[in-house]
């Protein structure tokens, strides 16, 4: 792992201070994500998950811990400096769509933070184009596909050229295809520029395509991992309401049937190699 | 109804008049609106009339789109007329319907007045009809620049218009699923006396309202984190390129506006 790029110390946070009775949303929370890695933020509903977003990019601050961005400590001063260094996708394609054309809407960031016209055009079509999107500069949201707007969204956070893209359920409003598209879209672009991606979502099988896997319970830190090893714990990950990936559960219950699985299937490809070499051999 | 009416709708194209800056063509109009008060006398009027049908010709919208899509303005057009027919004293008496006496001043100032609304809404017809929403927009916000000195949010107004037009689709969208919904659980705004139907709305307002302010407050996030702070420091990806044609369109109309001025009585 090269240098972090975000780190939280011992953060705390309650959206109602004043009220002893309501529980932290995120309590006592440490970790960090190192320069190009692909971190999953997963965890059931009101966990927490969207309160960590919010505090990573100063959209809200601790009451207790530090949170520390691109080498900056999080404050009032620092916000804008970190915040045009991250991406962030959120997960309603409509609510954050905010020109009338797929080229405004990938400029908005750009113009916020007063780049130049000729360089706008470049970053325009640049980022479009890495998210598979060039041919529709002047369409409008509203003859997109969910898929399409959402990696329009991930243009338009990729043009002011971030160093953390950060995901909060980008995928989960959307149709299978569409959630396929987002999710190439992601792996090829971390295969292309190496950009660190930290994602946040209730889908197992997304999550089981990053390089670590963070579970969030009740505020809490519950475990931490490679994807294998947060996923071999099925059990407990099912009492915190998540559901493993089907493939996984799938090869659960083959081997409570009695058919020998090897290893730990993660993929449905995999699965489907490990049934069909079963098969043959038996 | 709604789909054949076309105030306020755009046609993307390619003729001169879609490549005029939105500028020019937001002054065009509001010079026009004032210079038709010039005219006064048939041939003043007839120019007029002629004027706006080589503007239309200029565009490419076809006269029959144009005049079957403004058909609800012509009832209000049809409307002032017969007013202004029925209710005009003066010249002579042309002929009487029962109570009703028809005088030549009153067929004179019902033509007229149906020839200026003609050209008017021709004309502001014209520019919707060849200028996207977000380049009229465009030039109002450039257009009432000068006016931020007196503290006039230009560009808050500018980006609320903007923002307020890419969410109409979305929120009729909304709207009608939510009538689906509602008719499904055996509402039904369709029929029955008035206040029945005013009473059935107020469950299809409310949920579109609580959903359009979450809308709002989802956008201002993803605005705040994509680092949108006012407009100050702001770069403009959208420009605008005032060409020859532009010039050339205004000194057009000014030359136009003399010689109504000259035919005038
Ligand atoms: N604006 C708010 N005011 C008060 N409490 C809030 C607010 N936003 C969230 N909470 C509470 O904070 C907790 C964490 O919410 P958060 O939105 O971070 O969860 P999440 O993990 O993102 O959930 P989901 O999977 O539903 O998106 C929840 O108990 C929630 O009720
Ligand atoms: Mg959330």
């Amino acid at each position: 792992m090269k240098g972090s790029i975000l780190s939280f110390e011992q953060v705390t946070f309650t959206y109602v201070p004043e009220d002893e009775a309501v529980k932290p949303a995120v309590s006592d929370l440490s970790f960090s994500i190192g320069e190009g890695e692909w971190v999953a933020l997963v965890g059931h509903n009101g966990s927490g998950k969207s309160t960590i977003a919010k505090l990573m990019n100063g959209l809200l601050f601790p009451q207790q811990g530090t949170v520390q961005a691109m080498g900056l400590k999080m404050s009032e001063e620092s916000l804008w400096n970190i915040r045009s260094q991250m991406g962030m996708v959120f997960q309603n394609p409509d609510n954050q769509f905010v020109g009338a054309t797929v080229q405004d809407d990938v400029a908005f960031a750009l113009e916020n933070n007063g780049v130049p016209h000729e360089e706008m055009v470049v970053r325009v079509r640049e980022s479009l184009q890495q998210v598979k999107m060039a041919d529709y500069l002047d369409h409008e949201p509203h003859h997109l596909s969910g898929g399409q707007k959402q990696r329009v969204a991930i243009a338009g956070a990729l043009a002011l050229r971030p160093r953390l893209l950060i995901l909060d359920e980008a995928t989960s409003m959307l149709d299978p295809q569409g959630r396929r598209e987002v999710i190439e879209t992601i792996r090829e672009l971390r295969e292309a520029t190496g950009l660190t991606v930290l994602s946040i979502t209730h889908d197992l099988e997304e999550a089981a395509l990053a390089d670590r896997v963070l579970v969030m319970n009740a505020g809490h830190k519950q475990m931490e991992g490679t994807p294998d090893e947060v996923f071999s714990s099925g059990e407990e990950l099912t009492e915190m309401g998540l559901d493993l990936p089907f493939a996984m559960r799938m090869a659960g219950l083959l081997k409570q049937a009695g058919v020998p699985m090897t290893g730990e299937s993660m993929t449905e490809h995999e699965l489907v190699e490990e049934l069909w070499t079963y098969y043959s051999s038996k | 109804m709604m789909e054949k009416m076309i105030f306020g709708r755009f046609i993307p194209g390619d003729s001169i008049v879609h490549r005029l800056d939105p500028r020019a063509k937001i002054l065009f109009v509001f010079l026009f609106i004032a210079i038709v008060f010039i005219a006064n006398n048939a041939i003043t009027y007839a120019i007029l009339l002629g004027f706006t049908l080589l503007a239309v010709f200029l565009s490419k919208i076809r006269l029959y789109f144009l005049i079957n899509g403004l058909k609800p303005v012509f009832i209000l057009m049809a409307f002032t007329f017969f007013l202004h027919l029925f209710f005009t004293e003066g010249g002579a008496l042309l002929f009487s319907v029962g109570f009703v006496d028809v005088y030549e001043e009153g067929l004179r100032q019902g033509i007229f007045i149906s020839i200026r609304f003609l050209v008017l809404v021709f004309m502001t017809s014209i520019l919707t009809l060849t200028t996207s929403p977000i380049s009229i927009t465009d030039g109002i916000e450039v257009l009432l620049g000068p006016f931020k000195r007196i503290k006039l949010p230009v560009h808050e107004l500018a980006l609320m218009m903007s923002i307020s037009l890419r969410f109409i689709p979305t929120l009729m969208d909304e709207t009608g699923k939510i009538l689906k919904a509602q008719m499904a659980r055996g509402s039904d705004i369709g029929s029955g006396p008035i206040k029945e139907r005013v009473k059935a709305v107020v469950p299809l307002l409310i949920p579109l309202f609580v959903s359009a302010f979450k809308r709002a407050e989802d956008l201002a996030t993803a605005m705040e984190v994509r680092g949108y702070r006012g407009g100050e420091g702001r770069t403009r990806y959208r420009q605008l390129n005032w060409r020859f044609m532009d010039t050339l369109s205004l000194l057009l109309l000014v030359g136009f506006a003399g010689l109504l001025w000259y035919f005038r009585s």
